[in-house]
């Protein structure tokens, strides 16, 4: 521990074992680096009440947290698995920041989870629970179920409502009880179910989707319903577009099946239906 | 958000060598949702006179009945076409008129005057002309429009050149707008033709 002391390292990695974790004197200087669920709070009293004075100016203007928003992504069961398919634009207000958002995050080889919402929380949360979802399998030697992976997501979630996160996030995964899909958001919603649409565009996609939806559709097919109904989504809506892509989850773990262009994709079923 | 924005769309116009170009894109919707994707901001006011009219939509329509309106009691009493710089200055004070309760139009003219030069000017949305001798620049993408006009245009572009640089100029403007873009047209004002042109853009 000499070495460690000369170095100054216990100021920037915690090299002590558990205990003397509690010891060290600065706790906000490195408290997601031991911990990623403690975010660094405002400091005096409640954080929620606090943040609230922040929400309009001394003029009375709201002010705006302008993240990431616009999405659409959808998700649904049916008899060959799960399949995600989600756009890939993402705005800031009106301006285009990205075409090349990618909105399906690997949590292993069985979960995908999808973004929605805040793209930084999104993607930090994801990551924390990837990592959730590994200590579970190294500790229990299985995989974790989908059912336990969104309860985490949900509980850890849950512990900042209130403070400003913004996600609706679908979970989708394969375990010992067969395919599985879960919508979880910000406000605390934890919901299980056999078809789903998260995002500004969701409601064009709902309706492609909810007319074209059978359990008993062929891969194909299901990849068909899942593409079109994000590419009408991304004619519609404003905040969605750029790439579609198509997600397959199967006993064997997921799959990757496409990157297509939406506009490109329009064009080509223009001929035929408009 | 910016009741200019409600909408949605971008016009830009560009002089060349003896022509002027003026394009916008079709978009119509009501914020994010996309409504229509043939919703033209340019309207013919005479053979060599263009005006377009991004922003609010029903202002674009009621500015554009109200001018012509205007238009024609000129022609009739003057018996005699309307300069660009007469059309201009008619508008201006048609906006003027509304100082505190503003059509949310931000107009931009182009044509060819008495003796066929380009002529095109930018006005806000009470009236005030700018006047530049390269591009002018309004809607939801006008920062994007700047950014794409300043680096390609150059002076005298023949009309074919012309039509290749304001197109690609609307084009990737849009491209970074969310509320901009399903469809563009492109108006090419040469002293004895026009020539329109409807450009395919990105559908999302």
């Amino acid at each position: 521990m000499a070495l460690v002391e000369l170095c100054n390292l216990e100021s920037q990695v915690n090299v002590y074992p558990f205990q003397k974790q509690n010891e060290l004197a600065e706790p906000e200087a490195n408290m997601n680096l031991v911990n990623p669920m403690q975010l660094a709070l405002p400091p005096l009293g409640n954080p929620i009440s606090f943040m609230k004075q922040f929400s309009h100016t001394e003029s009375g203007k709201p002010i705006k947290f302008d993240f990431q928003h616009g999405t659409t992504t959808l998700g649904f069961v049916f008899q060959g698995g799960v399949i995600l398919a989600v756009d890939s634009r993402a705005t800031g207000g009106q301006y285009i920041g990205s075409q090349y958002m990618k909105k399906i995050v690997e949590i292993n080889d069985y979960m995908l989870g999808t973004l929605a919402g805040g793209a930084a929380d999104c993607v930090y949360w994801d990551r924390v629970l990837s990592k959730q979802c590994r200590i579970y399998e190294l500790r229990n030697r299985e995989r974790i179920s989908v059912a336990a992976a969104s309860k985490l997501m949900a509980n850890m979630i849950y512990s900042y409502k209130g403070m400003g996160l913004s996600m609706g996030m679908m979970l989708a995964g394969y375990d010992k009880r067969g395919p599985s899909l879960y919508y979880i958001d910000s406000e605390g919603t934890r919901t299980q179910g056999k078809v789903f649409s998260v995002g500004s565009g969701s409601v064009y996609a709902y309706g492609v989707l909810d007319s074209g939806y059978k359990w008993d559709l062929t891969d194909e097919e299901a990849y068909e319903l899942g593409r079109s109904s994000i590419m009408y989504a991304t004619h519609r809506d404003a905040y969605s577009g750029g790439i579609i892509r198509v997600y397959h989850i199967k006993a064997d773990g997921w799959k990757h099946i496409s990157n297509q262009d939406a506009s490109d994709l329009f064009y080509d079923r223009k001929v035929q239906n408009i | 958000m910016s009741i200019l924005a409600y909408n949605g769309g971008a016009v830009v116009a560009m002089k060349g060598k003896n022509c002027v170009a003026i394009a916008s894109d079709k978009r119509f919707g009501i914020q994010a949702q996309t409504l229509s994707v043939n919703f033209e901001k340019v309207f013919e006011m005479s053979p060599h006179l263009y005006v377009g009219l991004p922003g609010l939509a029903t202002d674009t329509q009621t500015v554009h009945q109200r001018l012509k309106f205007r238009q024609n009691l000129y022609e009739l009493k003057e018996g005699r076409r309307m300069s660009p710089k007469a059309f201009s200055a008619m508008l201006s004070n048609l906006l003027y008129e509304r100082r505190f309760g503003p059509y949310f139009v931000e107009p931009i003219v182009a044509g060819l005057d008495q003796n066929y030069e380009p002529y095109i000017n930018a006005m806000d949305l009470i009236g005030c002309i700018t006047q530049p001798d390269d591009f002018v620049v309004s809607g939801t993408c006008a920062s994007q429009l700047y950014g794409m006009c300043e680096v390609l245009w150059e002076p005298n572009l023949e009309p074919d050149d012309l039509f290749e640089t304001i197109s690609q100029a609307l084009v990737n403007a849009c491209d970074r707008d969310a509320v901009s873009g399903w469809g563009a047209v492109v108006h090419i004002i040469e002293k004895d033709k026009v020539t329109i042109k409807h450009v395919k853009t990105r559908m999302d």
